[in-house]
């Protein structure tokens, strides 16, 4: 079933970190699988946010040198960063497996992507100036106290609250997904694309990895593959409606952007609600009234509805 | 009771609220309109509010106001008799499911598949509703005086629904019986599959289904329509005469008639 969820201030900063762990808790009963955040704090000049894994969380539990590898996989990604000229500014452990990192680094971002994830086990949730993805196993409480996310501060952010139907039960399978290799793109659904296989073969034809058998990881490829071409964001996601088959809802979020798709059956649910001065969008109202308890007005997009909102304006 | 003329044997009943013949459901509780009480939903789950509701409704109580329900899911479910049930916010989803007799008005909006099922009584949205409002509806009065979402009146049966302003895609699919009106647009697909029913469009329709075919309006229609809108302060902006009326354009040879077998034992 799966639950998603956005929010964004348009004038402003705000905690988004415990505004989207509530409204992703709301969600719990839609996907207790696995939580995940897309966060967009405020952007530090040319600095770059990684946030990468050396191993999945059940890794963790077998093997029993699972820790030494773990070690070892992170001073060679550490290695790399630098060999390719970046630098590294600061290091956050989030935990034993995820790390956050501040760096440097004014290369190509899809060779550095590819180097790092060369790396046994390696896999890259996020590189940008303001976005911070954060995914891991468990329900939105869990998740947001073992990266101590509330308190954090940003413009927006979307989030994903997962029930695995078509693949594993695993962090690499758990949204959002990052729109590899772009910076601070990242992408939610809710649904079941019919199309995945062949839209993934078109993709990778074209230069494209994917990291995990997921279908919502399409969505993000293909965004990314669109905006390469030049396309602007809303554009790309007007010609996803088309292009991506099946029922579907996704949110999509860009370093000032929020944009929301549904597909031409309307056979997923979101709520609405839009203010001067903040979005929210959800899979259920309960997820909004559990930022705004008091009387509001909330609609339900319609199908093959685009929308898109900026956090400057 | 009355009944409407219809051929075959789907004649439709319709509920009135004074017949007792009416109440006699298991589950169905004697309240007394007079008898009034305010139920605060705030720190309650779905589960304590329904109970809440049978407890209050077996202790007699027939007008009741929920305050507070913060758009929870599967309020209000299964209620089997006469009662004054007033909403003061929003529903979440299958709000009101499986309803026969109540008078509900919520103050806020509704999510999927209010009304499901819905046998008799009314219910009127102040605001918006999501998809499948009144799936698979059986009879009496469901309104919406805003805008709905898809798939409205999926599989619908009887009844009517009214919506003031504009609806999403596939409204009406499979619709085999009732009345539909809606006073703005329309999505595409109005209608997919309709076996049977009316739909009434008061604005732009942005595409008929398979099977459904514009009818012709009569004077019957419009009376019924000045009525029923009048009846929930909403009027057709251009005039009930320039509502565009939709029906099942499919010829289906059996779907009113009897099989040899079950002449017998209706005869």
């Amino acid at each position: 079933m799966c639950g998603i969820a956005g929010l964004i201030h348009r004038k402003g900063t705000g905690d988004i970190g415990r505004e989207m762990t509530a409204m992703l808790q709301s969600l719990k009963h839609r996907g207790p699988d696995s939580t995940g955040y897309a966060l967009y704090g405020e952007p530090k000049g040319e600095e770059l946010v990684l946030r990468f894994k050396v191993a999945e969380q059940e890794d963790m539990a077998k093997g029993f040198d699972i820790h030494r590898q773990v070690t070892e996989r992170k001073q060679k990604v550490d290695g790399r960063i630098v060999e390719l000229g970046g630098k590294i500014l600061e290091e956050d452990l989030a935990t034993e497996y995820a790390y956050r990192y501040r760096i440097a680094f004014s290369g190509d971002l899809r060779k550095l992507a590819n180097y790092i994830e060369d790396v046994e086990g390696a896999e890259i949730l996020s590189i940008g100036h303001g976005l911070e993805l954060i995914k891991d196993l468990g329900d939105a409480k869990r998740v947001s106290e073992q990266y101590a996310l509330p308190g954090f501060n940003g413009t927006h952010a979307i989030g994903h609250t997962r029930m695995a139907t078509e693949s594993d039960v695993d962090i690499r399978s758990a949204h959002p997904y990052w729109a590899y290799p772009f910076a601070d793109v990242s992408v939610v659904h809710n649904g079941q694309l019919t199309n995945y296989w062949k839209g993934r073969r078109e993709m990778e034809r074209r230069g494209h990895r994917f990291m995990s058998n997921c279908d919502s990881e399409l969505i993000a490829v293909y965004l990314a593959d669109r905006m390469q071409q030049g396309a602007a964001l809303e554009d790309a996601m007007k010609d996803s409606i088309d292009r991506l088959d099946g029922v579907f809802t996704y949110l999509v979020a860009t370093a000032d952007k929020l944009g929301m798709a549904k597909d031409v059956m309307a056979a997923k649910p979101m709520v609405l609600y839009e203010s001067d001065k903040f979005i929210a969008l959800a899979s259920e109202e309960v997820a909004i009234r559990s930022i705004f308890p008091h009387e509001i007005d909330t609609v339900d997009p319609y199908e093959g509805e685009v929308r898109v909102w900026s956090s400057n304006a | 009771m009355h009944t409407e003329q219809l051929a075959g044997r789907t004649q439709q009943r319709f509920f009135s609220p004074e017949e007792e013949e009416n109440f006699l459901s298991p589950g169905a509780f004697d309240v007394d309109y007079n008898k009034r009480t305010e139920l605060d939903c705030a720190k309650l789950s779905v589960q304590a509010i329904n109970l809440k509701l049978r407890d209050l409704m077996a202790k007699g109580y027939g007008t009741i106001v929920l305050k507070n329900p913060g758009a929870k899911h599967g309020i209000a479910v299964g209620i089997l008799n006469r009662l004054q049930l007033y909403i003061e916010g929003s529903l979440g989803y299958f709000g009101c499911g499986l309803i026969d007799g109540p008078n509900i008005r919520i103050k806020g909006r509704v999510g999927w598949s209010c009304a499901e099922n819905m046998m008799s009584g009314t219910l009127v949205v102040a605001k918006n509703a999501g998809s499948t409002f009144g799936a698979a509806l059986r009879g009496g009065d469901l309104v919406c005086m805003g805008d709905v979402g898809a798939r409205m009146g999926i599989d619908m049966k009887g009844g009517t629904i009214i919506v003031g302003g504009r609806c999403g895609a596939f409204c009406g699919f499979m619709m085999q019986r009732g009345r539909m009106v809606i006073l703005g647009d329309a999505g595409k697909n109005l209608g997919d599959s309709m076996y049977d029913g009316t739909i009434y469009v008061g604005g732009k329709i942005a595409g008929l289904g398979v099977d459904a075919v514009p009818g012709e309006m009569t004077d019957l229609d419009a009376q019924w329509l000045e009525r029923k809108l009048k009846m929930y302060g909403l009027a057709a902006p251009k005039g009930v005469k320039n509502l565009t009326k939709i029906v099942a354009g499919k010829q289906l040879w059996n779907y009113d008639n009897l099989e040899p077998a079950e002449k017998k034992i209706v005869l």
